[in-house]
């Protein structure tokens, strides 16, 4: 299929497609944000994403085939120039962002045109199409200033994404300012921890700063650097403790944009964050990386897991208790990457991918509740099965599957995540993984009672009939939900990928 | 073309395909329930054909999920006995449901059949599973697939027990049995069932094993070892014939008969005996067989009394895995078969005397022998078995395992399989001796039962008679399981 694909590009794309991939979502979106229909501008975000999700095909052959692929900007080549570098790593949630952001293109369109205002829609999908090609962008770029731009790029996209909830609910405008505020904060920690970097080593391609700090060792610089970095990167991550922008973005978002970022923005950052630990700095050789895995990443990763779970539990709106879940997933990649091990890291690259696939449904359900009840409370679930059995089905399995119950791809994720920490023989972990999976079968169980066991909505004293969201909310929900149980019966490609991604980076040291 | 790999793929695709079929033609209730009777013919038709071949352990491997991990089937004489065993009540329960349903017009009729052949092929998969995963994905799949029948009522009191039956097995099951599961695969690098035991032969320290071992007894709670058991009172809620399903063919069979094998194939006899917690273990088994009998005895609602019943008699499988002597374990083999059919008996009677009566409780019950005397000889048959008399079938696991006890060199809890006995006299007995010795006239029935729920109770009474000449057989078919010859043991 692949290689069909690539034969049938032109050769120029081809040879281009590193920088393609982010430069076209980049060029449509102002001709998005001119055009005076919204419908128009829909279609030039499909247009946007079918060419994202084909160059990420192209990119899937030519890494395939070659390793590693370098792509100068403007035949400049590094360490003076921009360089493109795609690898097993990245490679992964490029593929990720592409799907689910061709999969939430098609869901974009009813659910936006029931939120947002039509005059706002081009500026809407203009604002999309930035935080699309900033997303893509981060994942693709080798040079470590070129990943602040980017990140500032999406994130000043996500924060205009934010507020447009405001149509709804009001409340979004104080999430968008809140995460403005905090997401300064952790660009500003990160674009310091960049320039340490760039005092200690003198360049600012990544591979370089990486050769570089392998001759001279580390200093202060390079260790407050690294802090920085963390601090900031892990900001975005929704990393515990900084996670607190994340449970009211959430909930006030147009449900469209919660799906796209709840699936794509805090992996992107938790891929740079990985691609700075290993990419940079050479965790075996620096004793104080070797401290941040157990003490920064496992162990706050286990902690955030058990407190963002618990909290998820006593949520009365479905968005922010996905929300808080999905901090408390993040401590399942925090934890793998604090592993150290080439195991830990495989089980928190195929947890990324799979926490997307899992939470993208869950939102994507939850917004097609949306479309026809207002869904502010779990009661507001009641009787769903029954009114809108499609998107009830999605997020069951869905649901199920970030639980860890077989048949779904959460299943898998704890299976290799628990290998991977018994292999480092912390038991420890091993118990708050299945606390917080208990804790999680709590708080999804409370809405799979609601959605199940309760009588009907009722309007005007008459129980609702079923009803049913369009097809195009239809189509990707269903797909990805098909997706939970499809990647557990044929786990092989995702984990391959994980731990191909995983041996690459880390056998680089 | 009937090869052994198509008939292991059978045993599964039958019920499925049942199911599709069943949903499909749920505006026909004549042709629906015709094709959950010819589906469970033909499965046990199937199963008896992998009875025959289980010695030549033929394998399958359904999907490989990743490399190392994969759903496999693998054939062995314990799981092609539990299929039999589950296959042989299935039909007998349809048969029943049929009757019962229609009788007492239940609701969502259709959903209730679905959901059984879904229960019964992941049943078929535990016990057909080849290794620990296999055994788990369908041991999660027979919760989430019996949830729609224990909740079948649909009202506040359905959704509680419905609630608490997920709630604890769900929870149980992540919680512990799929780290004790993980943990194996990380111990062994892999989950296979392997005769003598897969930790064993991979000289797993007896420490961790422990620790393993108590993780499965309360991972695995589908077996309601005490203090696990509060989801199997909580789900009576569910009509009758379900509570049969739960207690006698699937879900508490396949808790115990999970805990079988992973005793038999993870653990390995010797290695039980020789790990710390398996003593514990016992003695919590024998303490749930007392104290669960005890309960029963202040129950007068006949369901809960034979619900607390079931946890007494399947502590019996627990207990006879944590002697570690392969003469309990075959004593547990047994208890597994035999009291599926005393304990189906007894369920199918109590939901005859409703459908006739609409009694729940068994001081309401005096005189009815007189009425329905038929069933209430079917319901001393299955009593008398349960309690271990002969000639009935459950007589024989209760003496394998009290010579394994014996041998084990756990002689004190023997003293617990008698007291056992001697209340379940007490607690089963009262009904049919009110039943037969009171004047009939305390009592008018509304309407005679219908033939459908009269039948298959006498026809499972007849059966417990049967199994206790079939025991010569049934003991030289799962010898070779415990690596026994043919002169240890009880002779006979």
């Amino acid at each position: 299929m692949i290689d069909l694909i690539a034969s049938l590009t032109p050769d120029a794309i081809v040879r281009h497609a590193p920088v393609l991939i982010v430069a076209l979502p980049l060029i449509l979106a102002p001709i998005a944000a001119i055009i005076p229909s919204g419908r128009a501008a829909w279609s030039i975000s499909l247009i946007a994403a079918l060419f994202v999700g084909w160059m990420a095909l192209i990119l899937f052959g030519q890494v395939a085939e070659h390793g590693v692929i370098e792509y100068a900007m403007g035949g400049w080549q590094a360490p003076l120039g921009i360089v493109y570098r795609v690898d097993a790593l990245n490679l992964q949630v490029l593929a990720l962002i592409g799907t689910i952001g061709l999969l939430c293109v098609f869901y974009a369109l009813p659910t936006v045109s029931d939120e947002i205002d039509g005059k706002q829609q081009p500026l809407f999908y203009s604002a999309f199409l930035i935080c699309f090609a900033g997303l893509l962008g981060v994942t693709i770029t080798g040079d470590a200033f070129n990943v602040f731009v980017f990140v500032e790029i999406s994130s000043l996209a996500t924060y205009a994404l934010i507020a447009m909830g405001a149509g709804k609910d009001r409340r979004a405008l104080t999430a968008s300012y809140n995460y403005l505020v905090l997401g300064t904060i952790g660009a500003t920690f990160f674009v310091i921890g960049v320039g340490f970097l760039y005092m200690a080593t003198g360049t600012l391609n990544m591979a370089d700063m990486a050769s570089i700090l392998a001759e001279n060792g580390h200093n202060r610089v390079t260790q407050a650097a690294f802090a920085f970095i963390v601090v900031g990167l892990g900001l975005k991550a929704a990393m515990f403790p900084l996670h607190v922008w994340l449970p009211n973005a959430y909930a006030t978002a147009p449900s469209f944009v919660t799906a796209f970022l709840a699936s794509t923005a805090t992996k992107v950052a938790f891929y740079a964050l990985i691609r700075f630990i290993y990419g940079v700095y050479h965790p075996e050789g620096a004793g104080f990386v070797m401290m941040a895995f157990t003490w920064v990443f496992a162990v706050v990763g286990v902690i955030g897991m058990l407190f963002a779970s618990l909290q998820a539990v006593f949520q009365t709106d479905p968005r922010r208790l996905l929300a808080y879940s999905s901090v408390a997933q993040v401590g399942y990649m925090m934890l793998g990457l604090g592993l150290g091990n080439v195991a830990g890291l495989a089980a928190a690259l195929l947890h990324l991918v799979n926490h997307a696939i899992m939470k993208g449904t869950l939102f994507m359900a939850l917004g097609a509740f949306g479309l026809k009840f207002g869904i502010r409370r779990i009661s507001d679930l009641n009787g769903l099965g029954r009114t809108m059995p499609a998107a009830a089905i999605a997020f069951t399995v869905a649901g199920i599957s970030l639980v860890g119950v077989p048949l779904t791809i959460g299943f898998t994720s704890k299976w290799y995540l628990i290998l991977a920490v018994l292999e480092r023989g912390w038991w420890w972990a091993v118990a708050a993984v299945i606390i917080s999976s208990l804790l999680a079968l709590a708080y999804i169980a409370r809405m799979l009672a609601a959605i199940w066991m309760e009588e009907a909505p009722k309007r005007d004293g008459k129980p609702v009939q079923s009803t049913r969201a369009p097809w195009m909310v239809l189509a990707p929900m269903s797909l990805l939900a098909f997706a939970n149980v499809y990647f557990f019966f044929n786990a092989d490609p995702l984990v391959s990928l994980a731990q191909r991604a995983a041996a690459a980076v880390m056998v680089g040291h | 073309m009937y090869s052994p790999e198509v008939s292991l793929a059978l045993a599964l695709a039958i019920p499925a395909f049942g199911g599709a079929l069943v949903a499909l033609l749920g505006s026909r209730p004549n042709v629906r329930e015709a094709v959950t009777l010819i589906a469970g013919v033909l499965l046990v038709f199937n199963v008896a054909h992998l009875v025959e071949i289980a010695h030549s352990n033929p394998t399958l491997t359904l999907a490989t999920l990743a490399p190392g991990l994969e759903l496999t089937f693998k054939l062995e004489p314990l799981g092609a006995l539990f299929a039999a065993v589950a296959s042989g009540l299935w039909v007998v329960n349809s048969l029943y449901s049929i009757g019962y349903m229609r009788g007492n017009k239940e609701k969502n009729q259709t959903r209730f059949y679905v959901s059984f052949c879904i229960a019964i092929m992941s049943a078929m998969g535990v016990a057909l599973s080849g290794n620990l995963l296999t055994l788990f994905v369908f041991y999660e799949v027979l919760t989430l697939s019996t949830f729609p029948l224990v909740t079948h009522k649909g009202d506040a009191k359905a959704k509680r027990g419905g609630r608490i039956y997920l709630t604890i097995l769900l929870g149980t099951s992540i919680g512990l049995l799929l780290p004790a599961v993980i943990a194996t695969h990380f111990l062994a690098g892999s989950t296979d069932f392997v005769a003598g035991g897969l930790l064993a032969l991979n000289d797993v320290t007896p420490a961790i094993a422990g620790v393993l071992l108590v993780m499965f007894a309360f991972g695995i709670g589908k077996a309601a070892l005490m203090p696990i058991h509060p989801w199997l009172p909580n789900a009576m809620v569910a009509p009758t014939p379900v509570s049969a399903f739960l207690h006698a063919v699937a879900v508490v069979k396949a808790g115990v008969f999970s805990i079988l094998k992973v005793g038999t194939y993870i653990f390995g006899p010797a290695m039980i005996a020789a790990v710390p917690t398996s003593e514990p273990l016992a003695w919590i088994a024998g303490i749930s067989i007392v104290l669960a009998s005890v309960i029963a005895l202040t129950k007068d609602n006949l369901k809960e009394r034979l619900a607390f019943s079931t946890i007494s008699q399947l502590s019996y499988v627990t207990l006879a895995v944590m002697l570690g002597s392969p003469l309990a374990l075959l004593g547990g083999a047994l208890q597994i078969v035999m009291h599926a059919w005393g304990k189906i008996t007894l369920f199918m009677s109590a939901g005859a005397i409703y459908t006739a009566t609409k009694f729940t409780n068994v001081s309401q019950m005096r005189g009815l022998g007189h009425h329905m005397p038929w069933l209430f000889i079917a319901y001393t048959l299955g009593a008398l078995s349960i309690i271990g008399l002969p000639p009935l079938g459950g007589a024989w696991p209760k003496l394998f395992l009290i010579q394994g006890a014996w041998d084990a060199g756990h002689g004190i809890l023997i003293i617990a399989l008698i007291a056992s006995s001697l209340l379940n006299v007490a607690y089963l007995l009262p009904l049919p001796i009110k039943g037969f010795f009171e004047p009939a006239e305390t009592v008018a029935l509304k309407k005679p039962a219908p033939m459908m729920v009269i039948l298959p109770p006498v026809i499972t009474a007849a059966g417990v008679l049967i199994l206790f000449f079939l025991i010569g057989p049934l003991r030289d078919y799962l010898m070779p399981v415990f690596e026994l010859t043919p002169s240890a043991g009880v002779s006979l």
